[in-house]
């Protein structure tokens, strides 16, 4: 991460406001031009989603459409409950499942690891950032979620139909496309991410506070736990918030595994859906214009809540690094 | 080759190395066979022009180079007789005796003030409040520094001045209650007046524990230290009394330093 | 605590990190293992001349392959790169440049937000924008909605690497009475050069393997076209559709295809990860040239 007071200072000495040169005008305009795509791109984001979107905003209303469970596109009814649920249930059941690890990771290949086995787990787990979410979504489905079924949920299933009949219903038909199996594949995609926020975080940590650490007589951990891990607080967290924004948003893998269903309640084992999940799966079908603005009113409200989620954490992570201040 | 001059036979060493070279590498020589003793009560300063290996002396007498994997050790350090280098010794036991204070000042940012000098305590899982107030308190008046922060102990260590937080750190070393205090250019990153509270915070100091003091001011060394040496390109070139060595040193290259030929 | 305890405790946390490390490696281990082994058996020459057809031909046994996906990929990812770079790299250079431009902190946190998107709302938005406009799905509105995902990540590497230029560049150029815009153009980006190429390959690679955005916007097609205003195959895409078809012969195209994309994706990230580390050892490098001029106490 790059300290941004320094060199923005240094360019706000070099040359005055206008620019003599009529090269310097001309290059300048360009830039700014074309810089205003980035800007306009996110505007046109927010306002023509919302315009699409109007039409099931004005039907149903804003706060009705958000807890409204029933989606039935063939009588023309939608709500958007049961997607917000699936989302918020799989990214933060990932989230909870991926942060001891992706620390761990982070701890052991900056403090622990000797240095070609930590730039071989670096590799690797950068690596899995890179991996197409259709590529894991593919394992899923001919690899993993049988597996979980055969070795988890079957098993389970048949356990309760035996011995505690009142679980079935809440179990539901264990095919292996699942909230479950979603959020532990969600969980490993988002494992890099943490890692690697995690791991710059770290490495910032200044020698010297380390080192006060074991003049005080510290063992290995005690230093982690004495000094690096509390000034690393504020990175750690901002990646986290990160990974988190990146699970609200992760759209093949899951639509994949998910089962797809569009009813309230989710069994543990039965299938499910989220935001995502839902506008791939039923996009391209839609023909009743209804149906086409409810599904991209879903689409709305998954961007307001990324913009959200990503507000809180600079927030976080401005409050927590104005902290340390050294 | 280093001079060793015996110049106070009745007061004691606390610490004291026989021919000790710390090495880079395999190759560079930091400092080379340094016999040179620590008295008891006493500060000592070290000066010598930069990069002479002053700090890395200094860091190797609390095994500070254990931290480095390039870094070799070679020769004793004794403290109170037993080498800190022998085999079976603990390093992390030899830290707890011998404590350290850096050149920039390193208080724990996000730790309230009671809890950066209280830091050493924790370790040992000291948790008894009275016990630990009573120890913060003590460390902070040895510090010169409990009047000025006595009614906000909880507030955050960064939260105070550059000088405020390097006596915040002597504090911290103190509360463990070390023989050795080793200081590294303590003040060279403070302003005057911090400066000089300081120099007057480690004449009093030299009651409690004994200590060694990096400093590139000669001015420094003669105000605080009762001992000094000086090193020059990895070897201690002379060892005496600091009214000695000023004023009469023995060594041409220690008459050079002195008269700023070189700095 | 006793000494010996705080040994003891370090030690289990230290097999504590050992064994959640494993937990994270060995998916990944499988993973890959899993793709190669199961889509080496599916490549053959088929795979990269035919076009995948009706399913009647993977029913009947009749010669399908994945080419016009992969040339499609090829196509859309390449037209998509033309339209990103240059707003992207715009976009850097005025963020890193022209800090005191009021539109400069207002681009940053545009772009901030945008590389936190899911791409699938990128997809929605092409297709607002494009496929609705022009009557139907095409390879253009995929390339654009790909563009959409590229611009902010070109546009954050091109920030961070014209910053760590070295200061002194920009006072030479001046210094010498290039006017600001040759110093920019002529000796920073240049200097840059690697880091924003860098920058570009993983914009490239990421959007590559993004399959939501063109299922929405190109759509897909069985057959090969070269067409920009007709759907598209492309392989991200038609992967999704052969692991949820019922036809075996589709599924292990689709193991095929996952190596492909995988093969690509990794290639491009490693090319991506020399040039970084070869940038950073020259960032530090200068660096330490620095800090060695202005410390006194070298090698205490």
């Amino acid at each position: 991460m790059i300290d941004t007071l320094d060199h923005s200072q240094l360019i706000k000495r070099l040359a005055p406001a206008r620019y003599r040169r009529p090269g310097d005008r001309v290059f300048k305009t360009i830039i700014v031009a074309l810089s205003s795509g980035i800007i306009l791109l996110a505007l046109a984001m927010a306002v023509v989603l919302w315009i699409e979107a109007s039409p099931t905003f004005s039907k149903f209303g804003y706060l009705n459409f958000l807890t409204s469970s029933t989606w039935d596109p063939v009588a023309g009814i939608h709500g958007a409950l049961p997607f917000i649920i699936g989302t918020l249930v799989t990214s933060f059941g990932a989230l909870a499942l991926a942060v001891l690890p992706a620390l761990a990771v982070a701890i052991f290949t900056s403090e622990y690891a000797p240095r070609w086995l930590a730039t071989v787990i670096n590799y690797l787990v950068d690596l899995l950032a890179a991996i197409p979410s259709v590529v894991i979504g593919i394992w899923g489905i001919f690899n993993f979620a049988p597996f979980m079924r055969d070795a988890v949920y079957m098993p389970i299933y048949e356990w309760a139909y035996e011995h505690a009949q009142w679980m079935v219903p809440m179990l539901g038909n264990p095919s292996g496309y699942n909230i479950i199996t979603a959020t532990l594949i969600l969980a490993l995609m988002i494992v890099p991410y943490t890692v690697a926020l995690s791991r710059d975080a770290i490495r910032l940590v200044p020698k010297e506070q380390r080192e006060a650490a074991w003049a005080l007589g510290s063992t290995r951990w005690e230093v982690m736990k004495l000094a690096v891990l509390p000034y690393a607080r504020s990175g750690i967290i901002a990646g986290i918030l990160l990974s988190l924004a990146r699970a609200l948003g992760e759209t093949m893998a899951i639509a994949m595994l998910i089962g797809n269903s569009n009813r309230l309640p989710f069994t543990l084992f039965g299938p499910a859906a989220t935001m995502p999940s839902l506008i791939i799966n039923e996009f391209r079908e839609a023909v009743e214009p209804l149906h086409y603005t409810s599904i991209i009113a879903v689409g709305f409200y998954l961007f307001l809540i990324t913009i959200v989620i990503n507000m809180i954490a600079t927030l976080v992570q401005r409050k927590l690094a104005g902290q340390r201040k050294l | 080759m280093s001079t060793l001059e015996q110049v106070n036979t009745a007061e004691s060493f606390r610490m004291e190395t026989k021919d000790l070279s710390v090495c880079y590498n395999k190759s560079s020589f930091g400092v080379r066979d340094i016999s040179m003793p620590v008295y008891n009560n006493q500060v000592t300063a070290l000066i010598g022009p930069s990069g002479c290996g002053k700090t890395t002396y200094l860091r190797a007498l609390n095994r500070m180079h254990d931290l480095s994997p390039e870094t070799a050790v070679t020769g004793q350090a004794l403290l109170d007789g037993e080498d800190i280098y022998a085999a079976k010794v603990d390093p992390v036991v030899v830290r707890r005796k011998i404590g350290m204070v850096f050149q920039k000042p390193t208080p724990f940012p996000t730790k309230s003030i009671y809890d950066n000098v209280a830091a050493g305590l924790a370790l040992v899982g000291i948790r008894k409040k009275s016990i630990l107030d009573e120890a913060v308190e003590k460390a902070l008046q040895g510090a010169a520094l409990w009047d000025e922060v006595k009614d906000r102990l909880k507030s955050p260590g960064g939260s105070l001045s550059g000088g405020q937080q390097q006596r915040l750190s002597i504090a911290r070393a103190l509360a463990i209650e070390p023989e050795v205090l080793l200081m590294d250019e303590p003040t060279s990153s403070l302003d005057p007046n911090s400066t000089i509270k300081i120099e007057e915070l480690i004449k009093e100091l030299k009651n409690k524990v004994s200590i060694v003091i990096v400093t590139h001011n000669m001015q420094q060394a003669l105000r605080v230290s009762d001992y000094t040496g000086f090193f020059f390109v990895g070897s201690l070139i002379e060892f005496a009394k600091t009214d000695a060595l000023f004023n009469k040193p023995s060594q041409d290259k220690t008459k050079e330093y002195l008269s700023g030929f070189f700095s | 605590m006793e000494l010996s305890a705080r040994y003891a405790r370090d030690k289990v946390v230290q097999v504590f990190i050992v064994l959640l490390t494993l937990l994270v490696i060995v998916p990944l281990a499988i993973i890959i293992i899993y793709v190669v082994v199961n889509g080496i058996g599916s490549i053959n020459g088929d795979f990269f001349t035919q076009e995948l057809g009706s399913p009647s031909r993977a029913i009947q046994g009749k010669p399908t392959g994945l080419v016009h996906s992969i040339i499609g990929t090829i196509i859309i990812d390449l037209v998509a790169l033309l339209m990103a770079v240059p707003f992207g790299l715009a976009t850097g250079i005025l963020m890193s440049e022209y800090p005191d431009h009021p539109m400069s902190g207002f681009a940053r946190l545009m772009s901030k937000t945008l590389n936190g998107m899911p791409a699938v709302l990128m997809g929605l938005l092409a297709y607002a924008l494009v496929v609705k406009n022009t009557g139907g799905f095409s390879a253009l509105a995929g390339a654009v909605a790909l563009a959409f995902v590229m611009i902010p990540i070109i546009s954050a590497t091109t920030e961070s690497v014209l910053r760590i230029t070295p200061w002194s560049l920009r006072e030479v150029g001046l210094a010498i009475g290039l006017p600001r815009w040759r110093v920019t153009m002529s000796l920073v980006v240049p200097a840059a050069k690697n880091g924003i190429i860098t920058g570009i390959l993983i914009a490239f690679a990421r959007a590559a393997g993004e399959a939501a955005p063109l299922m929405l916007t190109s759509f897909g097609n069985n057959f090969l076209t070269f067409d920009l205003m007709s759907p598209m195959d492309t392989l991200p895409q038609r992967l999704y559709s052969l692991a949820i078809s019922p036809y075996k012969v589709w599924h292990g195209m689709g193991w095929a295809g996952a190596i492909i994309l995988l093969l690509f994706v990794m290639i491009t990230f490693f090319i991506g990860r020399l040039v970084v580390n070869r940038m950073e050892r020259q960032a530090t490098q200068i660096e330490n040239i620095g800090k060695n001029q202005n410390s006194k106490e070298i090698g205490q």
